[in-house]
């Protein structure tokens, strides 16, 4: 009998392959994915409401975004040679393609959008300050001072490009990593073509519940007024694309469950066990329903203006739970069932190891070490009066 | 004498020609293989295990393991025995792999038959399509190898391999797995394990050998692959397989 088996797993597959820093990466990614989406709302499709929280949620896709390959990096049995994907990659493998997504989305797209969102301020900050932050902020300007009307204008434009075309990047980056899951066909946990889309609305749900969180959280640490039109928009689409989400996942579970093919015992009954608390409990339950009912209630009532804060905030970060929940459930527990659907094995997670829960918790504090650097750098919380806005602003 | 631009790229020229002449010739006259050397397009290898014959000795799981200094825990081959009773989940253990055989069976009245596993070298294997720099790959005469001094380690061929035969090894950290004992077939002898088979329930075969007995075997017997759902092609063949075994 080997300790925490029940049944019978294949001889190799007791050890779980992907640990705990293999979720973190579909969660950051979709973090990343979700700000951003959240961002374009106001740029391309207008959403004024959401104004106050454009610059943030850039900058917190960004912070992320940073982080998102370190987990992977520390995966790895050799990390020193995984230049190899761009060098050699194998184009028939859906893994081959990340450091290429990866390096699209965080260039083309995100880096270039903030540079030119920020670019008037740059200049400013880099013909007033003093010292080291005058270093900086003149390599930030990329030796481009002009910020003549004509110039913004021109940077208006070319953002706008570029939001337009950050969103199919956006739903490419966290489609595919849901593509990455989806594609294995060997594991029924994870074999599904709904995986990209899943992925992709709760990627989604995660960044809008993040941006709004940090939004009241900056304005509670900078003792400004929250914008409750903006945290009310931002929840109403949070809403929406919340309904959206658990509606696939549902048909997910409702397909299975209809269908019961061979592997559905087996999944059925790891998720009354192994999977009981992290799937029924954390995730369905607290992260989805409980959110879900405190989001609707501010469709369907008006609440006072602090009992509203109070319910977003709890809503937003149940889900953050929630979806740590799903990657969770996704990650972990589709390697707690053997292949054989005769047997189950355990998550022994470590702690102070390169795989463990101590490397996993930094991974997650630096993204906002991260974030709090680029605020102290590129202050998001108001633009700045001196900068010339752009014709037709 | 003093050396321009345009002088260095002449002469880094030239040398470059003189390189790629002097490689095409050396293939051309120099490389010439000897007669009896193995080619590797003559040949596509597979297994057949006739269930009847195992007896689960776990001869096969130590000659492997002792041939290809497999780690401790982790296995390139295993041996599973199946209790299947009338209307029940099948009872299936494998003590270390059968390392050490197994216990004697506590009800004589229950089917029960011995399942050696090892790759199945699949011609569409999907452990080597997922590989994202191609590390594990399908040799010219069917065998899945994995490149030791390439592999990542990322471990998304172990996901991929519907039949758990892939690991990490523990000290080089990248994937491992049954070569099929390729530096021995490559020298005409046979694997660790079917050499030590005392039944010879497990048997290598060359597809492509037109003498091989593998042809009369697949005329004349009922065979089967492990999850033939999985469209993966594998090449190993059982005799007999119960529609219970994973």
């Amino acid at each position: 009998m080997i300790p925490g088996v029940d049944g019978f797993m294949y001889p190799n597959e007791v050890e779980l392959q992907w640990s705990l820093l293999i979720v973190l990466y579909p969660y950051i990614t979709g973090l990343v994915a979700g700000a951003f989406i959240l961002a374009s709302l106001e740029r391309v499709f207008k959403v004024d409401a959401v104004r106050p929280t454009y610059r943030l949620a850039l900058l917190t896709a960004l912070s992320f975004l940073l982080v998102a390959p370190l987990p992977l990096q520390l995966h790895l049995g050799h990390p020193e040679r995984s230049f190899e994907m761009y060098l050699t990659p194998h184009t028939a493998s859906a893994m081959a393609m990340f450091g290429f997504v990866y390096l699209w989305y965080l260039t083309v797209v995100l880096l270039l959008e903030i540079w030119l969102e920020f670019r008037a301020e740059i200049v400013y900050l880099a013909q007033t300050t003093k010292g080291l932050r005058r270093v900086i902020y003149r390599a930030l300007t990329l030796g481009s001072m002009n910020v003549s009307p004509e110039a913004r204008r021109l940077d208006d434009k070319v953002g706008y490009i570029v939001t337009v075309i950050g969103i199919p990047s956006a739903f490419m980056l966290h489609g595919y990593v849901g593509f990455i899951f989806g594609s294995i066909k060997a594991n029924p946990w994870w074999s599904t073509p709904l995986m990209p889309i899943v992925f992709l609305f709760s990627a989604m749900v995660s960044g809008i519940a993040a941006v709004l969180l940090l939004y009241v959280a900056s304005m509670k640490v900078k003792k400004m007024a929250v914008d409750m039109r903006c945290v009310d928009t931002i929840a109403k689409y949070l809403f929406y694309t919340f309904c959206i989400d658990f509606t696939l996942e549902m048909l997910d579970l409702v397909h299975r469950t209809y269908e019961s093919d061979e592997s559905f015992r087996s999944l059925d009954f790891m998720v009354h066990t192994r999977l009981f608390f992290s799937q029924v409990v954390l995730q369905i339950f607290l992260g989805t329903l409980v959110p879900l009912c405190l989001l609707a209630a501010n469709q369907l009532w008006r609440f006072t203006e602090k009992a509203r804060r109070a319910m977003y905030v709890t809503a937003c970060s149940l889900t953050m739970i929630g979806i740590f929940a799903m990657r969770w459930n996704v990650v972990i527990g589709g390697q707690l069932f053997s292949k054989s659907f005769l047997g189950y094995t355990t998550y022994k997670m470590a702690f102070a190891t390169r795989e463990g829960l101590l490397p996993a918790i930094a991974l997650m504090l630096l993204p906002f070490a991260i974030f709090f650097v680029l605020v102290y750098l590129l202050p998001p919380w108001q633009e700045p009066e001196h900068v010339s806005a752009p014709a037709g602003d | 004498m003093e050396m321009t631009r345009r002088d260095l790229f002449t002469i880094g020229g030239k040398l470059l020609v003189l390189a790629s002449v002097g490689a095409t010739l050396e293939q051309i006259v120099g490389a010439e293989p000897a007669p009896d050397a193995y080619k590797m397009a003559d040949h596509w290898w597979g297994m057949i295990i006739d269930i009847d014959k195992c007896i689960g000795c776990g001869n096969c799981v130590r000659a492997c393991s002792k041939e290809n200094k497999v780690p401790g825990g982790y296995f390139r081959t295993w041996v599973e025995r199946y209790q299947v009773a009338e209307g029940k989940q099948p009872k299936v253990e494998s003590p270390d792999g059968a390392m050490e055989g197994f216990p004697p069976l506590t009800d004589e009245n229950i089917k029960s038959f011995f399942v050696p596993k090892l790759c199945n070298h699949c011609a569409d294997s999907p452990c080597t399509q997922v590989c994202p720099v191609g590390a594990t790959f399908i040799s010219p005469d069917g065998v899945v190898l994995v490149d030791p001094d390439y592999c990542l380690g990322c471990r998304y061929c172990v996901q991929a391999c519907p039949y758990g035969c892939r690991y990490l090894h523990p000290e080089t950290n990248t994937v491992d797995k049954c070569t099929l004992c390729y530096h021995r077939i490559t020298q005409g002898l046979t694997t660790a394990c079917c050499e030590n088979c005392p039944t010879q329930a497990r048997q290598l075969v060359d597809f492509k050998d037109p003498k091989d007995p593998v042809h009369e075997f697949l005329r004349h017997n009922m065979v089967q692959v492990l999850k033939p759902y999985m469209a993966t092609n594998a090449k190993v063949y059982y005799k007999n397989l119960d529609g219970s075994v994973r």
